[in-house]
């Protein structure tokens, strides 16, 4: 204090307002707040999936029983479910996103980016239940009676293929919900993905084409690798989404405790069991405590996507 | 205006006034669980208000979570679809008694045939559910069903996803019939199921069945009834094929033995009574045997005892089975070991 009314007058005082160190202040207790609310979220789901873990040990990350009746929980079933639809949506999602992204900065007519990147924007923020509506209501009618029944006579006898499409054709299923998941992150990936592309400075665009370059070879040669660090955090962004997906995955994916090969059959992800089994789950027992074992592993599975993403990029970056 | 502005005025003192008075008069009770008889006690408490200056708040979370808010004491009753055992009763000091009865439909989505008109029993449906029995003209079912023409489509079987008292009355009738299905599966409100597709809530598992050529599913009878579902006919314990109606209800509450079980926990599933439908179950109440305030504990008791004396119709119409008077007599002796004079 005395120091501030000392300098008063000098050409120092005007950095030293009272506002300054309470924003410093309130900025790092944000970014401190963030690190206790992750290490708290992270210790509670471990304490409370603690009895789990000792009464299962390691087995419960690959055990596929899940039988309330008999007290015996396993997390690989989910774990599957989870990882094989939001991998499936991912394949689907990115060349999708990236080509509306593509078009949006660099193909379409001025007139068409205003209304197709609002729509790309609306889509992102339409709540996830009505994706589930709609995919139960629509999309798993249409795969039942018309999609799968051809996929399965398609790839009838081919190995391999023919047990990854396999019968019978109930609509729901892990294809159906990746289906959805992929609808749903299509817009998180193309808007991140748009964002970025407009960020890369016309000069560098223009020496390209001013050498020759083809439209696609600009986007390979300057775009892609100008923007690689954030189209890879919008991937990551949607792949955040699938992987916690709840209610949307819940209504298609068929909800049963098996591991299968077969894209058609039914599954759950770690989101949608914990949704559908929390409210039957008495304080204290064994299911609760597996249940809570599901969300750290969840928690698990999303740090090591983050982490493979951040290293697969560090060697680039140094470039 | 100056006018309007007194009316106003007026008309808040005199409704706040009156606002007062009514809840001086009212006393508010708070439940909370099994979802499949939040209608019923919904609708009791509209009509009971009046009558018994009792003001009900349900909240329907679930059986299982119901039974962990009345562990907790943080509702006055907790409400659940599947009894509790005795030594949990005493752990929790808690007195269960019985409100009403529902029945569990099976619903299938067969080509071609209309409601009632195939017959299944017991053994098959667990085999249906096991994955033994796959194809609707499976001879096991053709045997039982001549003159009808069941085509060969595969069976898809539908089950609850979430866990539900449904699910629990289903499978402990399921455990009755097949000791296979009892020993590898058994019976709660979540179990493994061996095959099939799970689907969310009774909505859920009657959208999927339709959707489905050749599915097959369980739902709450009053649910069934509204929506027109096509139901089966079941063969009960007396060997006869009954179609699921309000009388085979009521044949089979009638046919229980009250008298033997403990803590009203019954078993209704496969009773006897040659009208009888085979699955359906009572929905509980769980009351603290030492309340934290003995007003709230005689008020519930006062709100369902309403329930028992002028609530029948109601339940009827909710499609709901009332239970035998004897029982109502038994429950109203039974809280006797609460405290709190209605």
């Amino acid at each position: 204090m005395q120091q501030a009314v000392a300098l008063t007058g000098s050409s120092v005082a005007r950095r030293s307002r009272p506002g300054d160190p309470i924003f410093a202040g309130i900025a790092r207790a944000s970014g401190v707040f963030v690190l206790l609310l992750m290490g708290s979220l992270i210790l509670s789901l471990f304490i409370g999936g603690l009895q789990a873990f000792r009464r299962f040990g390691a087995s419960f990350l690959v055990s596929t029983t899940w039988d309330p009746v008999h007290e015996v929980f396993g997390a690989a079933v989910s774990v599957y479910g989870t990882v094989t639809t939001s991998v499936l949506a991912l394949i689907l999602a990115v060349p999708i996103a990236f080509g509306i992204a593509f078009f949006l900065t660099e193909l379409a007519p001025a007139w068409m980016r205003r209304p197709v990147g609002v729509a790309v924007e609306l889509l992102a923020a339409v709540p996830s239940i009505i994706y589930g509506m709609w995919g139960f209501f629509v999309i798993v009618p249409i795969m039942s009676q018309y999609v799968e029944p051809t996929l399965i006579d398609t790839f009838d006898g081919i190995p391999v293929l023919e047990d990854m499409f396999a019968g019978p054709p109930f609509g729901t299923g892990l294809f159906t919900a990746a289906l959805v998941l992929t609808v749903m992150v299509v817009p998180f990936i193309a808007a991140t993905m748009r964002d970025v592309f407009e960020t890369v400075p016309p000069v560098f665009k223009e020496s390209a084409y001013g050498v020759g370059c083809t439209t696609w070879e600009v986007m390979r040669s300057i775009v892609i690798p100008y923007t690689r660090v954030s189209v890879v955090g919008g991937i990551m962004l949607g792949l955040g989404r699938a992987l916690g997906e709840t209610m949307a995955v819940t209504f298609v994916i068929g909800n049963s405790d098996h591991i299968t090969a077969n894209l058609f059959g039914s599954g759950n992800t770690i989101a949608s069991i914990v949704a559908l089994e929390f409210p039957e789950s008495p304080a204290g027992s064994l299911k609760l405590s597996s249940l809570l074992a599901l969300g750290f592993i969840l928690f698990v599975i999303s740090f090591i996507v983050l982490a493979i993403s951040r290293t697969l990029l560090r060697p680039r970056l140094k470039v | 205006m100056k006018f309007v502005v007194t009316a106003v005025a007026f008309g808040l003192v005199a409704f706040t006034v009156a606002a007062h008075t009514n809840q001086a008069q009212a006393q508010q009770i708070t439940g909370a669980g099994s979802s499949f008889a939040a209608p019923i006690y919904s609708k009791w408490g509209e009509a009971s208000s009046a009558a018994t200056g009792i003001q009900l708040n349900y909240q329907a979370v679930g059986s299982g979570a119901g039974i962990n808010q009345i562990n907790n004491r943080t509702v006055d009753f907790g409400a659940s679809d599947m009894p509790v055992p005795a030594d949990k009763l005493t752990e929790h000091k808690l007195m269960q008694f019985p409100t009403v009865i529902g029945g569990v439909d099976i619903i299938v989505n067969i080509p071609g045939i209309k409601p009632n008109e195939v017959k299944l029993t017991g053994p098959i449906l667990a085999d249906i559910y096991l994955g033994n029995i796959t194809k609707w003209n499976d001879k096991a079912i053709e045997a039982i069903n001549p003159g009808v023409k069941l085509p060969s489509t595969a069976i898809a079987p539908v089950h609850r996803a979430d866990g539900s008292g449904t699910t629990f009355v289903f499978t402990d009738y399921l455990g009755t019939q097949s000791p296979e299905w009892k020993s590898k599966v058994g019976a709660s409100t979540s179990v493994s199921w061996p095959v099939g597709t799970g689907a969310k809530g009774s909505d859920g598992v009657a959208g999927t069945v339709r959707q489905i050529p050749g599915g097959i599913g369980y739902d709450e009878a009053a649910y069934a009834e509204q929506n027109h579902l096509t139901t089966v006919m079941m063969r009960n314990f007396a060997g006869k094929f009954v179609a699921p109606t309000m009388a085979a209800f009521e044949s089979s509450a009638a046919s229980a033995d009250w008298s033997k079980v403990q803590n009203f926990a019954i078993d209704l599933n496969d009773q006897p009574g040659a009208g009888s439908w085979p699955i359906e179950s009572a929905t509980f109440v769980l009351l603290p045997t030492d309340p934290k305030d003995e007003k709230q504990s005689a008020a519930v008791k006062k709100f369902f005892d309403w329930g028992f004396t002028h609530g029948s119709d109601i339940a009827k119409s909710l499609l709901y089975i009332p239970l035998p008077s004897s029982v109502h007599d038994a429950i109203r002796a039974a809280w006797k070991t609460v405290p709190g004079t209605m």
